[in-house]
């Protein structure tokens, strides 16, 4: 029999309250895994992290903190990847152009959040669409 | 933000009741830590045994704390970290600058 498989797409409106709300559906997801045979907490830590992280860039810097926008999560499955997408409508930004916490910025304020997922996810990219941007971030569950 | 705070000694010990520290509540800590060093306050403890998932924005509030303690001249420490979230200090090399301790009670010893 076929693994039926979840897929959700939701919108929120562009505010940090939802972040728990979406940070927990991600752990949820990670906890249904019908194949996964790794450490199944630390994977739904992880996912928590990278949405709340995800999130919150959309939320304050994307949409410029904007309550009246959406930010829109989709988490599909693509082979034995899991795809997570958290969609923005504002300028976008330069996802390359990010330090990676070092020694000498490690008193930083700010700026560990995409580092954080890049860290945990196997592959991360920022691309703009037709309506905004969307921030890709894929997961091998092997 | 749900916080307590408690003097014990010379230690002022902020027990962060709340299960996630992140980008909609970490600027009220921010904010609780700058007041506390600008009233004075020298030694401080942030226990977070109670939270259960932190991300950038709590660790960058604990950072600004921590920054504010120094240019104060006091020291700012931790305590109760549950795993998921040491490892959140350890992936961000911020395990290097706290002084971090398993419980308040040890903690409050080295101050």
């Amino acid at each position: 029999m076929e693994e039926k498989k979840i897929q959700v797409d939701i919108k929120v409106p562009n505010q940090t309250r939802y972040l728990s709300l979406i940070g927990k559906i991600g752990e949820d997801i990670a906890n249904e895994l019908y194949r996964y045979s790794g450490d199944r907490e630390t994977l739904a830590y992880h996912i928590n992290l990278v949405l709340t992280e995800a999130m919150a860039n959309a939320i304050r810097h994307a949409n410029a903190s904007d309550p009246d926008k959406v930010v829109r999560v989709v988490i599909f499955f693509a082979a034995d990847e899991l795809v997570i997408q958290v969609h923005d409508s504002g300028q976008g930004f330069d996802i390359n152009n990010i330090p990676t916490p070092n020694s000498e910025n490690v008193l930083e304020d700010r700026g560990r959040g995409i580092s954080l997922i890049r860290s945990l996810m196997d592959s991360v990219c920022y691309r703009s669409m037709a309506d905004g941007n969307v921030l890709e971030m894929t997961k091998k569950l092997l | 933000m749900n916080l307590l705070t408690e003097k014990k000694n010379e230690v002022t010990i902020i027990f962060v009741r709340e299960e996630r520290l992140d980008a909609h509540n970490s600027g009220d800590l921010k904010a609780e830590l700058a007041a506390l060093f600008e009233g004075k306050e020298k030694n401080i403890l942030v226990d977070l045994k109670d939270v259960r998932f932190i991300d950038s924005s709590g660790l960058g509030a604990l950072v600004s704390g921590f920054k504010n303690a120094i240019s104060h001249q006091g020291n700012l420490k931790l305590s109760g970290l549950q795993p998921q979230v040491k490892s959140m200090f350890e992936l961000t090399r911020l395990h290097r600058v706290f002084e971090i301790f398993s419980s308040s009670e040890e903690a409050l010893d080295t101050f």
